[in-house]
């Protein structure tokens, strides 16, 4: 057994009553107080995430832009200071990773990949990268990475910085100085669907942060958070978990991600997935409701009449809810809303139904 | 650590208590923190015959599903059928409201191989 590492923020929440998994090589918690009274807490104010294990690598160099739009799905020719969701895909189509592209300038990119695709990722990126005048640095061990998800996030931010992050559009990102930390990054994105920040914080003044939220988080109720919510959270909003509901055997046309393929630029996997986009897939990720009692989880069988034609990649009981919700695989004839088909759940049949998603929707 | 001394367990973590010649059977307060928000319970019909060491339902929190092992052969008699709607109980009172099946033993001498709550209290310490 390889020994497992642990984040800055280990003790911090080990004294809070964090209950700890393995994860992407990490122990991180999985709970603390309860899952859904965490899951509500960031519906309705504020949650704090420690995500240290996602991965961090820049590209950069005079053909670093060319590197990144061979190497990713999505267009990142944007603004500096632009975030861009993207996926990484082989020569057949099939999804190495999804991940966010920062563009920090002109020849140098930020990227925040899976922390369990850590290896697998950066050996993809350096293959491709020497294809262009352009360099790799994996700085995922100097980084650690803080969630603030929630209604209340921007509140509690504006008690520890300066930097106007309420007025931050989707999707942007800024280094600025937070709980008296220099060049923390700022990053308008999450994994929840509630407004919120990740910051990108250096494993010296990594501690600092942390208590300097959870300090002015006080009296807004923040709640410690762990993996479990996370996945709860992100499941609401049918974002998809690298290793459940994408891999190398699907790509991400079928995955129901073709706004994050761009087409008009050229890149690894692309003329699979153009002729896919152009044909349709043969099978879709959708969402699913239960129409009779059950949890559908990761790995059980979808069936039509009988026969097997399905997966379900993700499942669980949506706090929000209140009621089980699934996503998976299924025929494209299957994939429209209303169609109905069978979960195995312990050898019995159960009938689901797809629904449009995603499944929660925030009340404007 | 709340493992009531009038209570049988199993090293899976049920319970079972005498009541008359029914032995009632739940999970453990131990088994609900550890499993955390429990969200489905799924149990056997009255008639049903269960077989001590197998499992005889499900439980699911958010994250996990786990089975339910029979502490004890014999023919159900009872379910708890609210447990369906309001699978919470489980959380917040397993040794009581949250009871899951009556069975009828087939052979009531079982019970007293079931694990003692001293017994059941090493083997939760053990496994921390």
């Amino acid at each position: 057994m390889s020994t497992l590492k642990r984040t800055p923020f280990y003790p911090l929440q080990a004294e809070r009553g964090a209950r700890f998994v393995p994860f992407a090589g990490y122990e991180l918690p999985v709970q603390f107080e309860g899952l859904i009274a965490e899951h509500v807490a960031v519906r309705t104010g504020v949650g704090i995430f420690d995500v240290s294990h996602m991965g961090e690598v820049v590209i950069e160099g005079p053909q670093a832009l060319d590197a990144v739009q061979w190497l990713v799905t999505n267009n990142v020719d944007v603004d500096n200071g632009k975030a861009v969701y993207c996926m990484m895909c082989r020569e057949d189509g099939g999804v190495v990773d999804d991940l966010i592209v920062y563009r920090e300038t002109k020849d140098r990119f930020f990227l925040c990949i899976n922390g369990a695709c850590r290896e697998k990722d950066v050996g993809h990126i350096r293959t491709e990268a020497k294809k262009f005048n352009a360099r790799v640095h994996d700085l995922s061990d100097d980084y650690s990475q803080v969630a603030l998800q929630g209604p209340k996030a921007d509140l509690l931010m504006s008690r520890i910085t300066g930097h106007p992050v309420g007025k931050m559009a989707s999707f942007t990102f800024a280094d600025a100085e937070v709980a008296g930390v220099p060049g923390i990054r700022i990053a308008r994105t999450g994994y929840t669907g509630e407004s919120g920040v990740e910051l990108y914080v250096k494993n010296a003044g990594a501690t600092t942060v942390w208590r300097g939220i959870m300090e002015a988080g006080k009296d807004l109720g923040l709640a410690l958070c762990g993996l479990g919510c996370r996945d709860t959270l992100r499941l609401e909003m049918k974002y998809p978990l690298y290793g459940n509901d994408l891999d190398l055997d699907h790509n991400p046309i079928e995955a129901q991600l073709g706004w994050a393929v761009k087409l008009k630029k050229d890149f690894l996997g692309k003329p699979v997935l153009e002729a896919m986009k152009a044909k349709g897939p043969i099978r879709k990720w959708v969402g699913f409701k239960m129409l009779e009692r059950g949890i559908p989880r990761h790995g059980y069988e979808i069936q039509k009449a009988g026969k097997g034609v399905g997966v379900v990649t993700s499942g669980t009981h949506s706090p929000s809810l209140n009621e089980p919700i699934g996503a998976g695989y299924v025929p494209a004839e299957l994939s429209s809303i209303g169609s109905e088909f069978e979960v195995i759940i312990r050898g019995k049949p159960v009938l689901a139904r797809v629904v449009e998603t995603p499944f929660y929707k925030r009340e404007a | 650590m709340n493992i009531p001394e009038n209570l049988r367990y199993t090293k899976e973590h049920e319970w079972a208590r005498k009541e008359g010649n029914l032995i009632v059977v739940g999970i453990t307060d131990h088994a609900q923190h550890k499993l955390g928000d429990i969200v489905f319970v799924e149990l056997p019909a009255a008639g049903t015959q269960i077989k001590a060491g197998t499992t005889f339902g499900t439980v699911e929190s958010v994250k996990a599903v786990s089975d339910l092992f029979a502490p004890i052969t014999g023919e159900v008699v009872e379910s708890n059928g609210e447990l369906a709607n309001a699978p919470e109980t489980v959380n917040k009172d397993a040794h009581g409201a949250a009871w899951m099946v009556k069975v009828k033993p087939a052979n009531p001498a079982e019970y007293d191989k079931l694990l003692s709550a001293l017994d059941y209290k090493k083997l939760c310490e053990a496994e921390g």
